[in-house]
């Protein structure tokens, strides 16, 4: 290893967690296994670092009308105080990144990926203009998410009613007596909360939420909540050369909103008809469908598995697959190659599995 | 109780009498994750040392499994089908994998305790 390292990495080889290389940061992993990681995110409460993301801050008078002139859902439907699930794209319509927008009393905060990071900030400053300001906050504040049915009775918060707090709702609080910003927002399908603490402070409201009994998870048991959740990951399931309407995003892209980059080639892919789309693939015990891996239908292949793998919860292989638009429908049985031959999956509805999270899937808008 | 060997492809073997119980090493499970399912071999099947013997499919992965010894395949541990999460949390005693009636010696190039450490050492993780 020897990668970037967020604020709780000492945390991480305290409690002897596997660290794997993640877009350039050392990251765990799984603490203990993701089977156990995973089922006390669906039954209490599991704790996430993603630090690693990237925490930007844009404000100024000219914020609104940048913000809403680059991302594809519309600012204009967020109160103060809530969240909006979104995608930037480049003109022709492939997404530069997907990220959570918090419209916050001081300004517009963006959550995005990792891996993403240098190339979004690359991408806000081509588009500054007079009148705003972008703030890189990655490094004073941190992000955890705690995450499963439990994390609202868990949360030790005061200074906020969390009743008054819906799904993708934000606002200011003290977490474990640190002033923090909370957001009911979360990547597990489950209800939860992910938390902006300022990094001073992080190691100190972590060892507090696992005092009150939130289990530390690895990136393994995130990546797999996510799926059956039927939420996308930047990297496998979209990328530059994938549209939203491809991705399954077009939800997230308000045409009528005003002009923004990328509107036009998107208003022309929605009349078109996308070619290409994101399916959820069941598999069975035995069949675990893996990402790169070839789907075919009878003799002729159709796409490629963007993400796949082992369900312990739902006990069968389950992942997500770009195959050719239209050419196969929900029921329909597919063929996955895998490791000895192939094997044989089922195109369903997604999300696999519906958590405690209200909205997961469709926040806003 | 017998010496452990190791291979380069992280499986163990210890001899009793003629026969070699395997396993994959505590490294190995640790490098692949929650096990999901094991293939194993038939009682009766036929190895060649370096022969493949099985597949075990994790979280992450599907990895082939290679005999450290020649010999014919005595016994596989069943426990393992509804249970194969004992590789994971004791992959050198519950959660062994077969145990091969061997057909001569051990073969050349297994690894000693310390070659095996050294060699797991020598590997970024």
């Amino acid at each position: 290893m020897g990668g970037r390292r967020t604020p709780l990495y000492q945390r991480h080889v305290a409690a002897r967690a596997r660290l794997v290389d993640f877009a350039g940061w050392d990251m765990p992993q799984q603490y203990t296994s993701v089977k156990e990681e995973q089922e006390a995110v669906r039954t209490a409460a599991g704790l996430f670092d993603v630090s690693h993301m990237g925490r930007y801050e844009i404000r100024g008078p000219a914020a609104d009308e940048f913000l809403q002139g680059l991302v594809t859902n519309d600012l204009g439907r967020l109160r103060l105080d809530q969240a909006q699930y979104n995608l930037l794209c480049l003109p022709d319509g492939g997404i530069v990144d997907d990220l959570v927008v918090y419209r916050r009393p001081g300004g517009w905060w963006l959550v995005v990926n990792a891996a993403n990071r240098e190339k979004d900030m690359a991408w806000l400053r081509r588009h500054e203009r007079p009148g705003m300001e972008i703030v890189d906050h990655s490094s004073d504040v941190s992000l955890v998410a705690l995450q499963g049915p439990k994390a609202a009775d868990m949360l030790p918060v005061e200074g906020i009613d969390l009743t008054a707090v819906s799904s993708f709702g934000v606002g200011a609080a003290r977490v474990a007596g640190v002033l923090s910003v909370i957001a009911r927002t979360g990547y597990t399908g489950e209800d939860g909360f992910e938390l902006f603490v300022p990094t001073s402070h992080v190691a100190a409201v972590w060892d507090a939420l696992v005092e009150v009994g939130a289990t530390p998870c690895g990136l393994a048991a995130r990546d797999v909540c996510r799926l059956e959740a039927g939420l996308r990951l930047y990297g496998s399931d979209m990328d530059q050369d994938t549209n939203p309407y491809e991705a399954g995003l077009g939800w997230t892209v308000k045409l009528d909103k005003g002009e923004f980059v990328g509107r036009h080639a998107l208003e022309r892919i929605k009349a078109d008809g996308p070619r290409r789309q994101l399916v959820g693939l069941g598999g069975s015990d035995r069949t675990i469908p893996r990402h790169g891996s070839a789907v075919s239908l009878g003799a002729s292949v159709i796409g490629t598995v963007t993400s796949g793998t082992y369900s312990f919860w739902l006990r069968r292989g389950i992942a997500m697959a770009m195959i050719d638009a239209g050419s196969a429908s929900v029921g329909t049985t597919l063929s996955v190659e895998a490791r000895n031959g192939t094997g044989r999956a089922e195109v369903v509805t997604m999300p696999f599995y519906r958590g405690s999270a209200r909205r997961a899937v469709r926040p806003i808008g | 109780m017998a010496e452990r060997y190791y291979t380069e492809t992280h499986e163990w073997v210890t001899v009793d009498d003629s026969v070699a119980t395997i396993g994959i090493t505590d490294y190995a499970q640790a490098q692949l994750g929650d096990v999901v399912f094991l293939e194993l071999p038939r009682v009766g099947k036929l190895l060649e040392a370096g022969d493949s013997f099985g597949v075990i499919e994790t979280v992450k992965a599907a990895s082939d499994l290679y005999s450290p010894v020649a010999g014919t395949v005595t016994e596989v541990n069943e426990i393992l089908n509804a249970n194969p999460e004992l590789v994971n949390r004791d992959p050198f005693g519950e959660g062994w994998l077969i145990k091969v009636n061997l057909n001569g010696d051990l073969g050349q190039g297994l690894l000693d305790d310390a070659g095996y450490r050294s060699l797991t050492e020598g590997q970024v993780h």
